[in-house]
């Protein structure tokens, strides 16, 4: 494993999609009628062990290693991976790694044909198997978005596939839920304490 | 009341009959939970006769008002329906995982009392299977999904045949032209009926002045909208109307992390909420009513 200090001077904080969407965000920029589609951190880091104050896990951009060394050929199977890719969760049917990314050149994909594809092509790659979710999703029916739902008056941010899903463990995880329940008696809904004395 | 003779007319004409001592007496309870609403409130005229500088006058009372009651600047704004746009909404129950960040951004977005938790969208935990609203838990606090359920938020469903509208004896709710069933809280009585006859449970009403820190206040309001409601009025979601007049879409929308959520102009051919219509198997809650929402449920399979 690595030092704790070189990995606490390689975590790069990023946010993760929509995860924390903002509170009132504000009209984003002026209207040019643009859909454009997020590039999530999740195309270009991997998680790591530590959290932010959020609880939320912290993320390694991958440049942080691979700029500093060579990046191997990548194996088939996700438990031959060394270091940082570890701790890797890997439950996506019966693939390979070398299913989707290049042997030669792992932060590159591939499409089944073999022609390469960059890493901020996502959605051409999962469209490969997940067919419905694409048709969904390019008709707007699939996936979150923020802005505007009138291009005409403004932009519009739509999520990547890898912004909802991590690729390797794709199964949307859940939660606790947030807003959680009052003591009745401070809700004034119907046959509450609060209710009833007024009625 | 027919739309001709004024509330205000009414008030004279009760005080009249009366005589002043007794009509003192009888608009007792009326004064006391219209503590909070002014003269210039009380005689408003009836929203659809407003000319464009009486609303601007009430506006800037409405926003001096939340200044000095809440300790924050506001800009409030009365922006009319689009032409040409009728609003759609519709929700996947197959993604939907029950999180209510939705319920959580509505609360944020409207302005809704701290103190009671308030939010015009209920997410009901439903028994795999069943439709039955009245057996939906709203209350409950463990980790989502859980096995054997299903979520199915609730909120307004804009009724065209709205049952709500109907009943409210002093016309204070009605449908706008884009679909959207809104309320006048400077008009509302705040005798409930409507509240009664919503099928869905989806209004509110204002049992205390709403507590909300200055530094939370959502500061773009509209006034049928999210504006702070006075205490003893009837509320509802409006399709975030100060936000979806503009272009922009639903804060629920936005907050959902799944992508459950699907808005836009029924009117549009290309507009995803007609794609959805159009290519899914579609249904409304509890459509033996005959209430007509445009609020639809979906399944992907
Ligand atoms: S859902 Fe209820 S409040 Fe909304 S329009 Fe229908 S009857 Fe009225
Ligand atoms: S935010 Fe989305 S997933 Fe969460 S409860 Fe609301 S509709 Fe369902």
């Amino acid at each position: 494993m690595m030092r704790p200090a070189l990995a606490a001077l390689l975590l790069a904080v990023v946010g993760c999609g929509k995860d924390q969407p903002a509170r009132f965000q504000p009209p984003p920029g002026a209207p040019t009628g643009r859909e454009t589609l997020l590039q999530p951190a999740k195309l270009t880091s991997v998680e790591s062990d530590r959290k932010d104050a959020l609880g939320r896990p912290l993320r390694v951009s991958c440049e942080s290693c691979h700029s500093l060394r060579e990046t191997k050929p990548m194996p088939s199977r996700p438990e031959e991976l060394k270091e940082f890719h570890q701790g890797l969760q890997f439950r996506h049917g019966e693939l390979a790694c070398t299913s989707c990314h290049q042997a030669e050149a792992p932060r590159t994909l591939h499409l089944a044909t073999g022609e390469p594809l960059p890493m901020t092509e996502v959605v051409t790659l999962c469209a490969q198997c997940h067919g419905p979710q694409y048709r969904d999703f390019k008709a707007g029916a699939h996936g979150g978005m923020t802005g505007y739902w009138d291009l005409s008056r403004g932009d519009r941010t739509r999520n990547n596939c890898v912004s909802c899903h991590d690729p390797h463990t794709p199964k949307y995880a859940g939660g606790h839920p947030v807003m959680p329940p009052r003591d009745p008696s401070a809700h004034g809904e119907p046959g509450t304490k609060e209710s009833r004395d007024h009625e | 009341m027919s739309d001709t003779v004024s509330r205000r007319t009414v008030m004279k004409g009760a005080g009249a009959t009366l005589g002043a001592a007794a009509f003192a007496h009888a608009m007792a309870p009326l004064t006391e939970w219209s503590k909070d609403l002014s003269v210039g409130e009380f005689l408003q005229k009836h929203y659809k006769e407003l000319t464009r500088d009486e609303m601007g006058r009430i506006l800037v009372h409405l926003k001096e008002e939340t200044k000095r009651k809440y300790g924050r600047d506001v800009d409030i704004r009365d922006l009319p329906p689009q032409e040409g746009v009728s609003f759609g909404y519709a929700l996947n129950l197959s993604v939907c995982i029950g999180c209510r960040k939705c319920s959580e951004a509505c609360h944020q977005e409207n302005n809704h009392d701290r103190r009671t938790g308030n939010s015009y969208i209920r997410v009901l935990e439903m028994q795999q299977g069943s439709l039955d609203l009245e057996h939906g838990n709203a209350n409950y606090d463990h980790p989502v999904p859980a096995e054997g359920k299903y979520y199915l938020p609730v909120q307004c469903h804009q009724c065209d045949n709205a049952p709500c509208v109907k009943v409210c004896p002093v016309q204070a709710t009605w449908k706008e032209a884009d679909g959207v069933v809104v309320v006048d809280y400077n008009w509302c009585i705040g005798c409930r009926y409507c509240e009664a006859a919503c099928p869905y449970h989806a209004r509110r009403f204002n049992w205390a002045k709403p507590e909300i820190p200055a530094e939370e206040i959502n500061p773009d309001q509209g006034y049928l909208s999210n504006r702070i409601r006075p205490q003893g009025v009837v509320e509802k979601c409006t399709f975030c109307l100060h936000r979806t007049r503009a272009g922009r879409l639903p804060a629920c929308l936005e907050a959902c992390p799944t992508g459950a959520r699907v808005f836009g102009n029924l009117l549009d051919p290309k507009s995803p909420i007609r794609w959805v219509l159009e290519n899914k198997r579609v249904f409304v809650l509890k459509e033996e009513l005959g209430t007509r929402p445009r609020f639809f449920y979906f399944f992907d399979k």
